[in-house]
């Protein structure tokens, strides 16, 4: 043991002083790895910006959340004109599961539109006006920041009322507080209950804070028929009853809707399961096929430190044929062109995460995201991986030379 | 006294292109512990050769050869570089120092290579560094060294993990005859204290310096005999410790 541990520390001294002896060049050959590592790490940082962003956006919809909708979510591929001739999901719908659903906790009925909105002389364009009943905190993962929500009767009468996002509040409220007042919504007038807390945008796209909530059954009156489509939201009662309460409403819906045993079913049931899946699949391969790119800048760095090594052996053949007549097993000849190639790297490892880090702050300014510690601790592995491979076929060559050859070496 | 080197026909032969060469032709000697050997004979007699397989560099192609009573004909590369740590201390014509390691370190490698550890490492050393008188430049380099120094840090270095023999190869080839003079002392002493020494070299008047004379042609023994006018040096040089 002691031995090794001898063995291992000339090594790294030969290593370090093989290093130094060549500034130059190994600044040089260095500088593949550190390209190679910056464009990994990078890689890995953006992508755990896009898992990120994603992932915040998903929690909105909640794991025990159902939507019901005319169209399911993901992939639709040929059944387009099929989808799109289906009837649309009614406000009747919401009724009859209220009235017969066991399993759900809560269920909300929801519906859009864009309106501009005024609140004296200001004026905030293309706002999402949701239509919705009044679980839609319960059903949702939005929380109101001040004030309140409406209420079941607020909700039931149709009352002039809303809730507003928080882009909304901050700009037709910039000094006042907003609850109490009465705004213009498509021309109508609502009383302001609450503002919600911040909750960005979904999917990177769409604001969430850039909407009003205001009664569906308010909405139907002023902004579009109580024939058009809605979408449900029912809440189960736990995770473990989502599958439960997914067949229930299935049952429900089949018979409000007047479909024959025979038929297929002509909604869709969504959950959040569906889009994490489309997501796991479409990132993995942006995942895969990013990191294979930059993956090939560090493998051309390895090409790099294989060749310097070729070099380093050829030059140090007569230190070679000394070392092996005064004893050193090939092994040690081995490990001490290993450690070299793997230090070199193990350098260029560094200094890459050194650069990478702050040029990771930069995408952080466009898609918030962090250098995730794994991916540091990968890197530095994979530059000494990359090392010992590209160390290996020279320490190899090194270690087999005949120590009479090697000496006569000039 | 016992036997160190004992060769039985010993053959090497070289594949060069369409032709064989016979380096060593079935050579047979031994050699005992404390004897003074000088292998002689002109360029391509085999004598680097037979270096060479003394040395544990190379294997014989035929033959038998043990030392210390061990047959190591036959062993593979890392059982040799086992003996050579162990068994033999190198003398080279050209010193064969690392260039980049200081005095200390280039005595101390066979011992790194040999398992020693570092305390007892480091008191070896010095030993073998102050036995050649060179304990004021312990910490320099080969480069700032002259040619004689050179060739005592390499004996230190042949020294320091007393091995049974001692295979110096011209090892005066490179310098001045002076400083020449008191490496062959040096030499002479070293022998004196009990180490088997072979020399090899193509000049007569260093080969004078052992006791035993043989001399190779065409990779056979043409001559064995013992060396009646050796040459002593009488002169004792200061730097000798």
């Amino acid at each position: 043991m002691k031995f090794v541990f001898d063995e291992f520390k000339e090594g790294m001294a030969i290593a370090f002083a093989a290093i130094r002896a060549n500034k130059m060049r190994s600044v040089l050959t260095t500088l593949g790895i550190v390209i190679g590592i910056v464009s990994v790490t990078l890689m890995g940082t953006a992508i755990e910006g896009l898992n990120r962003a994603f992932n915040k956006s998903i929690a909105a919809l909640g794991t025990d959340v159902l939507y019901v909708q005319k169209w399911p979510w993901g992939d639709h591929g040929d059944d387009w004109w099929k989808l799109k001739n289906r009837k649309d999901i009614r406000i009747q719908q919401s009724k009859d599961l209220e009235k017969n659903s066991e399993y759900a906790k809560a269920i909300n009925p929801a519906t859009a539109a864009i309106r501009n909105v005024k609140y004296g002389q200001k004026l905030v364009e293309n706002v999402v006006v949701v239509g919705t009943g009044a679980y839609l905190l319960e059903t949702s993962g939005s929380t109101v920041a001040f004030g309140r929500f409406f209420t079941q009767l607020e909700a039931e009468g149709g009352r002039p009322v809303c809730a507003i996002g928080s882009e909304v509040a901050a700009n037709l409220f910039p000094n006042e507080n907003p609850i109490g007042k009465v705004i213009k919504i498509g021309g109508y007038a609502f009383r302001v209950l609450g503002v919600f807390d911040k909750q960005g945008s979904f999917l990177g796209l769409e604001s969430l804070d850039n909407r009003v909530y205001v009664p569906i059954n308010r909405f139907f009156q002023e902004f579009m028929s109580f024939r058009s489509g809605i979408q449900i939201m029912v809440k189960a009662k736990s995770v473990e009853t989502l599958d439960d309460t997914k067949e229930e409403v299935r049952g429900i819906l089949r018979k409000s809707r007047g479909l024959n045993p025979k038929d297929e079913d002509d909604f869709a049931i969504n959950q959040q399961e569906m889009l994490v899946q489309t997501f796991n699949q479409i990132g993995g391969v942006i995942a895969m096929v990013g990191l294979f790119i930059t993956g090939m800048s560090l493998f051309v760095g390895g090409i790099g430190i294989m060749n310097i090594m070729f070099v380093s052996v050829t030059e140090r053949t007569k230190e070679i044929g000394i070392r092996k007549a005064i004893g050193a097993p090939r092994r040690t000849i081995l490990l001490q062109f290993l450690m070299e190639s793997a230090a070199l790297c193990l350098i260029g490892g560094i200094i890459g995460i050194i650069i990478a880090f702050p040029l990771s702050l930069i995408i952080d300014t466009v898609l918030p995201t962090a250098m995730p510690l794994s991916v540091v601790a990968i890197a530095l592995l994979v530059s000494v991986f990359v090392g010992v491979l590209s160390g290996f076929l020279p320490a190899y060559r090194a270690s087999r030379l005949n120590p009479v050859d090697a000496l006569r070496y000039e | 006294m016992s036997t160190i080197i004992k060769f039985t026909n010993i053959a090497k032969i070289y594949q060069v292109g369409e032709e064989q060469v016979h380096a060593l032709d079935g050579v047979s000697m031994q050699i005992q512990k404390n004897e003074y050997v000088a292998i002689m004979g002109p360029s391509g007699s085999g004598k680097s050769t037979m270096m060479n397989i003394v040395g544990c560099l190379d294997t014989p192609t035929s033959g038998l050869y043990e030392l210390n009573g061990t047959n190591v004909s036959d062993m593979n590369d890392n059982q040799l570089a086992k003996v050579r740590n162990k068994e033999i201390g190198f003398v080279f014509q050209t010193f064969n120092l690392l260039a980049r390691s200081d005095v200390l370190h280039n005595v101390e490698l066979p011992l790194i290579y040999g398992g020693v550890g570092s305390a007892e490492r480091k008191k070896l050393a010095r030993a073998a560094i102050e036995r050649v008188g060179l304990t004021d430049r312990i910490h320099h380099k080969p480069n700032e060294l002259s040619g004689g120094q050179r060739q005592r840090v390499s004996i230190a270095r042949a020294l320091v993990t007393q091995p049974s023999i001692l295979l110096a190869d011209e090892p005066t080839g490179n310098l001045d005859t002076k400083t020449g003079d008191e490496i062959m002392m040096l030499f002479d002493i070293l022998h004196k204290e009990g180490n088997t020494i072979i020399l090899v070299t193509h000049e007569d008047d260093i080969a004078l310096h052992a006791h035993r004379r043989i001399r190779l042609r065409d990779g056979k023994m043409e001559v064995d005999e013992p060396i009646k006018n050796r040459k002593i040096i009488t002169r004792p040089t200061t730097v000798i410790a």
